[in-house]
This record gives C-alpha cells, structure tokens and sequence, in this order.
C-alpha cells in the first residue's frame, strides 16, 4: 500500500528504520521487525546508511513484503549514476515495491570506503523529477518505457535544525515540485524549534513526519550534538537521562521518547523512528506514546 | 548572453586577457565585439575593463578598485573569461556577475590556474545562477539544487575546514538580492558537454603528440 493512503485516511503515520545487516545473514533483521507489523505502517530500509557496505535496500524490502510489511525503499544519488537509478526505480516496481524515499546520500567519506568515487550524477530533486518521469512512462532521456508504467509514491526528507533553515525550506520546496508527498525529518529533541519549522511549511500542505532517535546514553546524545548535522539533544534531556542511572537508563530513554512522540503528536502528521538497535523496543515506547 | 542579462540595461563589460585571449573567447577583440553586439541588442555598456588574467583575485581587486564608481552604478558585470575568473570577479566586487561563456576543455591553452579544482570546464555554466559561486566544485558532491542536509555550522560534512558552498550561494543571492535563482529547479548535468570538441584535439596545442 502507498503510505499516502495512510495519510489520506488521517491516520497518524508511523515508521521505522530498518538498516540491513553487513553480511548476508538476513533473518535477525525480519524476526525483529516481523512483531511490529500492526504497530507500524511502514519500513524504511536505507541505502548503505552512512555510505557503510551491506546487503542493499531492495532486496530487503522484497523479504519484507514476503513478510506482509509494508517497505520504503531508500534510494540514493551516491552510487549510482542516472541508468543505474533508473533501472533500479524499475526494478522496485517488478518486485512489488510501492514507496521510494529519495536522498542525496552521504559522501563516501564518511563511510567504510572512504576512497570510493562519489557518483552525484542527479541531486535529490532530479532523481524526483526521474522517477516521476518513469511513472509518465518516460526516461530521462525523453523515450518511452514499454507496456504499463510504474506507480509509486515518493517521499524526500528535510533537515528541520539546519541553519540556516531558509535554504532547506526552499529546497523542500524544490522536492515538492519534482513530485514528493510526504516528508521524513532528521531526529527532532526540541519541540519548540520544530513547532516554529512547521509553521514555516505550512503553506505546502504536504505531510510531515518528524524524525525520532532512541537515545541509548548520555554520551550517544553529546556525540549527536557534535557530529550530526541538524540534530540536537538540549542539556536537560541529557540530565534527565543521566540521572535515571545505569539499571534504568533504557527505561528512562524510553519515557523520553514517548513524550517526544506524544509531544509531536499534534504539530504534525507522523513520525519516523531510527531506533539503531534497540529495534526490541519500538512497541513499548508506541504503547507509552498511546499509538 | 542576453537571455543572462535579461532586463538589466546598463553593463560592465569585462574581458580576461590571458587563456581567454588565447582562446578568443575575451581579450581586446572579443571585448569590442561583445560590445557591438550588446549595444546592437539595445544594452547600454557604461564601460569595459581588460585584466591580463581574471583568475588572480589580487589583480582583480587592483584593477577593478579604481572602476568601483562606475561599477556601482551599473545592472550587472559580464565576465569574459573561464569559469575561475568569474569566480574571482564575484568574490571582490558586490555585484550580480555573468558569466559570458560556457566554458569547455582549454585543451593546453590554460595559463596561470591550470587545474579543475575551481572550474571544471562543465560547458554548462552555473556560475549565472548561483551567483558566482561554483556548485560543481564548491560543494562536494557537486549538487545542483540546493544543499544536502549534511553540513553543520556553515562547513561541508566531508570537510569541517570547508564552507558548504551551497551557504555561501544562498547567502550571496541573498546579498545580491536574487534568491529567486534558486527556487528553479535545474535539470542534471549534460556530461557529455565536457569532451573536448574535435576541431580542438587537432590543434597542437592539445595534442601533445603532435
């Protein structure tokens, strides 16, 4: 299903980052996602998340279907150029997936490859456009594709704690034009930061889905706040995770999360949670969070 | 050109005398043809400007101090030269820079900046729009709509030393007063725009064999 039609029916959307494994053992990854299938609406699997080897984004979202859950295909401008893209955006459709989530993607220097040639041939806007095109049942080269073209529904991302946050804006805006429904956020910790973003995108009525990242320690969040850009974790939720102490540390993270969520609950239409690892977890914050 | 200057009337014309000389594409004699050819299409160029090699921001800044008056008075500057010296040309004057070439291969005709760390020869200029600042080399994965999301206080995710170029575009359309450049989408890159044109691999210049 489109997780358009989710949004269509006012439901608050909820989805999870899935990210495959670095080597060929698949199984971990669907037992713990397989437990959440009423819980979450959809599935993002990235694209060699921080441009680090592993199994690719579309053969795991085919494993999922297979498992009756709902993928979003990530899909980013680093590796491929244009014919690749667009025989993978294809390629997706012959395998039954239904939601691409483009990106620009890291540069490969932040990854495992760090001596590996950076493709950049379209931008997140052009791979938009692109696939757009295909669903026109055109290339980007202007020729026709053969027979029935592939429907999809894209979604693009938009950092909400950039600054300046005019450029971003515009570029949402951009993505919009060249055919994205629905928005995904970089994880969100200040409420009243995003309320004033949201604000800002009002006019263009598509919906948005604010980011959450489990915090698994005090020190995960000082190293957000440092190292990631658009990310970050205010010095009282810090505290407040660090004084729940080590034996009630998850708890406490856990509570924090739920508030976030319920907190964003009514600024927006959803929200996206990375919960790196602590997949285990996902049910019991949406239960603290009532969803 | 014309469809780059748009409404703006009233012109500085300024034309590199190095490579570009060399390449005919600035230089004297390029300099008062694209005069002719500018005042034929109704545009007033209140002056021109040679610079023995636009590049060298020094000598840019030197000899463009004593036109600063007239510059000042002016719709906008059109560059004669490669991309580099448009560059250098939008960095020392406040004003909205052309670039009036596309620039491709200088096929052994580069002089005093030979690398491509600055310009790229694309044959695709997007200096027009992005205010004088090169997307393709300036930001690291060469984005042409605007910026990633990975950069964090002004400075570029693969380099905490570098500006995300895509900061210093917006901020300098900003200054420039034409954010309205980057709300149009662009369309991907023609790379095939980069080979070398045949009349040129047959020069000597080019062809080092020869």
């Amino acid at each position: 299903m489109k997780l358009i039609e989710r949004f269509k029916q006012g439901k608050f959307v909820i989805t999870c980052e899935v990210g495959p494994p670095k080597g060929i053992e698949i199984k971990k990854l669907i037992d713990e996602v397989v437990p959440l299938r009423d819980k979450v609406d959809a599935f993002n699997v990235t694209d060699l998340q921080s441009s680090v080897l592993r199994v690719g984004s579309m053969a795991t979202c085919r494993l999922l279907k297979d498992k009756d859950l709902e993928p979003i295909m990530q899909l980013t401008c680093r590796d491929r150029n244009r014919l690749g893209l667009q025989s993978d955006v294809l390629s997706a459709a012959v395998l039954g997936i239904e939601n691409l989530l483009c990106l620009t993607g890291d540069h490969p220097t932040m990854g495992d490859h760090p001596e590996a040639m950076p493709v950049f041939d379209l931008d997140s806007v052009q791979l938009l456009s692109a696939i757009k095109g295909l669903m026109g049942a055109k290339d980007m080269a202007g020729n026709d594709l053969e027979g029935q073209p592939p429907e999809f529904c894209l979604g693009a991302v938009v950092n909400p704690g950039a600054d300046p946050l005019e450029p971003q804006i515009m570029k949402m805006e951009k993505k919009i034009q060249a055919g994205a429904e629905f928005f995904q956020t970089q994880a969100v910790y200040e409420i009243d930061k995003f309320t004033v973003f949201m604000e800002k995108v009002k006019h263009l009525k598509v919906p948005v889905m604010a980011g959450i990242i489990f915090l698994k320690s005090p020190a995960m969040a000082k190293f957000m706040n440092a190292n990631v850009a658009g990310i970050h974790v205010p010095e009282e939720i810090i505290n407040e995770l660090a004084s729940a102490g080590k034996e009630k540390r998850v708890e406490k993270s856990l509570e924090i999360s739920a508030r976030l969520i319920t907190e964003l609950k009514d600024l927006c239409q959803g929200v996206h949670i990375m919960s790196l690892g602590w997949e285990r977890h996902i049910s019991t914050v949406l239960e603290m969070a009532r969803l | 050109m014309l469809e780059s200057l748009g409404k703006e009337k009233n012109i500085f014309l300024l034309a590199c005398n190095g490579c570009a000389e060399a390449c005919e594409t600035g230089g004297e004699k390029a300099l008062s043809a694209i005069k002719a050819d500018l005042e034929k299409a109704g545009k007033n160029v209140a002056s021109t400007a040679l610079v023995d090699f636009l590049c060298n921001k020094v000598l840019v800044a030197t000899r463009l101090a004593r036109e600063m008056d007239k510059i000042k008075k002016m719709d906008s500057i059109l560059v004669l030269s490669c991309g580099v010296g448009v560059q250098a040309v939008s960095k020392v004057v406040n004003k909205v820079v052309h670039p009036a070439a596309n620039t491709v291969s200088l096929g052994g005709l580069q002089g005093l900046w030979p690398s491509d760390e600055r310009c790229q020869a694309c044959g695709d200029c997007a200096l027009d729009y992005t205010g004088g600042i090169c997307p393709i080399t300036f930001c690291a994965k060469s984005l042409l709509n605007g910026p990633c999301g990975g950069a964090q206080d002004g400075k570029c995710e693969v380099d905490s030393e570098k500006d995300c170029g895509w900061q210093l575009i917006y901020e300098r359309l900003q200054k420039v007063g034409r954010l309205e450049n980057f709300k149009e989408i662009r369309t991907p890159r023609d790379h095939s725009k980069m080979l070398p044109s045949s009349e040129l691999r047959k020069t000597s210049f080019y062809d080092i064999e020869l």
